[in-house]
């Protein structure tokens, strides 16, 4: 028995629709593509989250890559992706500054000296403006930026070492030779 | 009668929910209208299918503190706009932009349109021949198993 051709039609019209499902399947829909990858990271100067009377901000890194992480005591992800960002603090390949994000000061830095503190610095951003001008939705939001001060990688959500060393270690420079 | 008026006075009562502090921001009634029309067309990233009108998200009371002090700042619209797609991209806004991206998306409800009066032309077509050569085989039709 030969069927005619219009028949596959349908068949057709349900492989399409499975390719879409099977590409939709393996997309985080929580993910956002961020408008500012490979655009200049917005520059910012808080107070400092342990010394009020102290800027910090983008220029501390000027010619070098570093990582902003955004965080809050009150995100549960943060909390989640502590020791992966402990860790790579431990590595020392890149200074990760952290943005805390429309949190308290006397929270935070209990956070920091009971859970460890794997921040070279922490502006403190109570209102969220700077948060804004990066586009931060959802902490934890983990920006990488390259030493042109370009963000080259957003992560949104748990860091973890896994995504670390498949989305952002590659993209550091060479790590030099130790003698 | 009554049961109508009664009805009518219900649903005057009723309100459109909306966020606790998207209230009155301006003096000026057309800089408010402005100001509503604006936070209704920005989409709050946190809940997705809630505009920051809506939203009670601390997120959205940022973004609408931001849309606030813009207008104030003398900003037209486009730049309100621009200020938040360069930040949180297109899905920002509540109504996707007509761009390459999205010509299917928005060209979708034609092509649909268009598909079903091919698939009724078709059909008129086939069963027209059908009816010229057979009248009967129309009637057949329905009663086949």
């Amino acid at each position: 028995m030969k069927l005619p051709l219009r028949f596959l039609i349908p068949a057709l019209a349900f492989a399409v629709l499975v390719g879409f499902f099977v590409v939709g399947l393996h997309r985080d829909p929580g993910e956002i593509p961020s408008p500012l990858i490979g655009k200049a990271a917005p520059a910012f100067s808080l107070e400092s989250l342990g010394d009020p009377g102290w800027k910090v901000g983008s220029a501390d890194f000027q010619g070098r890559p570093w990582v902003l992480n955004v965080w809050a005591t009150w995100c549960v992800g943060c909390r989640e992706e502590h020791a992966a960002m402990l860790e790579i603090a431990r590595e020392n390949r890149v200074p990760i500054m952290g943005l805390n994000w429309r949190d308290d000061r006397a929270l935070a830095l209990r956070w920091l000296s009971q859970l460890g503190n794997p921040y070279v610095s922490v502006a403190f951003d109570p209102e969220g403006h700077v948060a804004i001008d990066w586009g931060v939705y959802g902490a934890p939001e983990t920006f990488l930026i390259d030493a042109g001060g370009r963000v080259v990688r957003k992560r949104i959500g748990p860091m973890t070492p896994a995504i670390w060393a498949r989305d952002f270690a590659p993209l550091l420079p060479p790590r030099t030779a130790v003698p | 009668m009554r049961r109508a008026a009664l009805m009518l006075a219900l649903a005057m009562l009723t309100t459109s929910a909306v966020a606790v502090d998207s209230g009155q921001r301006f003096q000026d009634p057309a800089e408010q209208a402005r100001y509503e029309r604006l936070i209704r067309d920005l989409r709050c990233l946190v809940c997705r299918s809630e505009s920051i009108a809506d939203s009670n998200a601390t997120l959205a009371a940022d973004l609408r503190r931001e849309v606030e002090s813009q207008i104030r700042a003398g900003h037209t619209d486009a730049e309100i706009y621009k200020f938040m797609t360069e930040r949180y991209g297109d899905f920002v806004l509540m109504q996707p932009p007509v761009v390459p991206r999205t010509w299917l998306l928005w060209s979708a409800p034609a092509l649909f349109l268009a598909g079903g009066l091919v698939v009724v032309l078709v059909v008129v077509r086939r069963r027209a021949r059908v009816a010229a050569s057979d009248p009967a085989a129309l009637d057949e039709e329905p009663d086949r198993p």
